[in-house]
């Protein structure tokens, strides 16, 4: 394998065209039009791509600068978020942390400030990485996405959307326009909590948990973890087991339940054998905090 | 492709080809040396300046989407009034070893202020995508301090 260090990364070694539309359908044009054209938006991942050569685009497709996607609308009964929103822009808007706070705190936790001012939710989501630190927490709220195309649109849950590391059902011509996600005003704690060698790191381990009680009892919980399986999960089966328990005994039994729903694998990061067992102890960790905060500051979700 | 931005506040127009970054524009065609190359994959903030108001890893910026947008650089903020007291403090702290990180790091510090930025504790995390590779946090932090108090 080679070195990173072997590799200049001072040049992207490779050409393509580069094209800025003005509006989305300019861009979902150039897109149907062009073969092997590739959209980029904060291109902090795409970047790095293109200089490694993992990428061979013959085009670029700029939305970073499109106003139809840089929006977060929250309306009664979903939050809407453009796809070329910000990381940081996601972190420091008003509904966001009003009504996603679970969507906040990954965001605050999400790389450093320079690139968390290039990355977009869309380009996390599309990236499709297994890591992606937006994506436990919207599955945890059972975000949907719109993806347009100049046939129209149609709306995919997130859930349905990661089709593997790397991989989605985005279908050639289709561009992300915007995540919704539903808010049922019902009072909800929440906890993220990302394992990394440092925090703004890729996550070796990342845990999403949305929880309502009534009284001591679970009423409705929602378990999502990150870089633990081919894409990131919700771990539904141990979600359904503890629904109705009352809280200690949810989590007592909840690491165990969703260790057997997720299929984590050594790489670069971290090894299998070590996330199972961090992956146990951290959904423990984020439902006590999420339970802590129902109490204290919960949020109708 | 013809890129017009604006560049330490004045208007500027580059010839750019498409497959290059913010950071080749700044340093080969505009020889704004200032702005270092570390690691060329964001993850070090060497490279970093001030788009658009926010700091960005110049190595990630593909240079055709600055059209219309405003940058700064460190050798111009070193030049302001706040970049100047920055400056100051990290020579009076010996925030400076190589010297090769800290034009990134004045960038991020003075961009951090300027956001309103006040707590030690919270410079620190702003400054998590700046790297030191002399390993010179301690006295980076001792004139973060320095500085945050004399503001």
């Amino acid at each position: 394998m080679l070195s990173i260090n072997l590799i200049n990364t001072y040049r992207i070694p490779q050409t393509f065209e580069y094209y800025r539309p003005r509006s989305l359908r300019e861009a979902l044009e150039l897109l149907n039009a062009i073969e092997n054209a590739k959209v980029i938006a904060g291109g902090t991942d795409l970047v790095v791509d293109l200089k490694y050569r993992r990428v061979t685009p013959r085009a670029l497709v700029d939305v970073s600068g499109l106003s139809e996607l840089k929006f977060v609308k929250a309306g009664d009964s979903y939050v809407e978020i453009g796809s070329a929103t910000t990381i940081q822009e996601l972190a420091e808007n008003g509904a966001v942390r009003r009504y996603l706070p679970l969507l906040a705190e990954a965001a605050e936790l999400f790389g450093s400030w320079q690139i968390r001012n290039l990355a977009t939710i869309g380009g996390n989501l599309c990236n499709a990485s297994p890591a992606a630190d937006t994506a436990p927490p919207l599955l945890a709220h059972d975000a949907e996405l719109e993806l347009a195309s100049l046939s129209g649109s149609r709306v995919v849950p997130l859930a349905k959307f990661f089709a593997g590391p790397k991989k989605t059902v985005l279908e050639r011509g289709e561009i992300l326009r915007s995540v919704r996600v539903p808010v049922h005003r019902r009072r909800a704690g929440w906890s993220f909590i990302k394992v990394a060698r440092t925090s703004f790191d890729l996550a070796k381990v990342s845990v999403a948990v949305l929880l309502s009680l009534d009284g001591n009892t679970v009423a409705d919980v929602r378990i999502a973890l990150g870089s633990v399986a081919p894409t990131p999960v919700r771990a539904r089966t141990a979600e359904k087991h503890i629904t109705g328990a009352s809280f200690e005994e949810a989590v007592a039994l909840a690491p165990e339940l969703v260790a057997r729903e997720i299929a984590p694998i050594d790489d670069v990061r971290s090894t299998a054998r070590y996330r199972l067992e961090v992956a146990k102890t951290v959904v423990r960790d984020a439902m006590r905090r999420a339970y802590e905060r129902f109490f204290r500051v919960g949020v109708e979700v | 492709m013809r890129v017009r931005f604006k560049l330490n506040g004045t208007l500027v127009e580059v010839e750019v080809e498409p497959h290059e970054t913010l950071l080749n524009v700044l340093r080969d065609g505009l020889k704004i040396k200032s702005v270092k190359y570390g690691c060329g994959v964001g993850e070090c903030g060497a490279c970093t300046v001030i788009l658009d108001g926010r700091p960005v890893t110049s190595c990630l910026v593909m240079a055709a989407k600055v059209d219309g947008s405003e940058v700064l650089t460190p050798d111009y903020i070193a030049r302001t009034e706040l970049g100047k007291r920055v400056v100051d403090a990290m020579l009076d702290e010996g925030a400076i070893q190589c010297g090769y990180c800290s034009p990134g790091f004045l960038t991020t510090i003075y961009a951090a202020i300027l956001k309103g930025i006040r707590d030690p504790e919270a410079m620190k995390r702003a400054l998590l995508g700046n790297l030191c590779r002399c390993t010179g946090y301690v006295n980076i932090m001792k004139a973060v301090k320095r500085l945050l108090e004399s503001l």
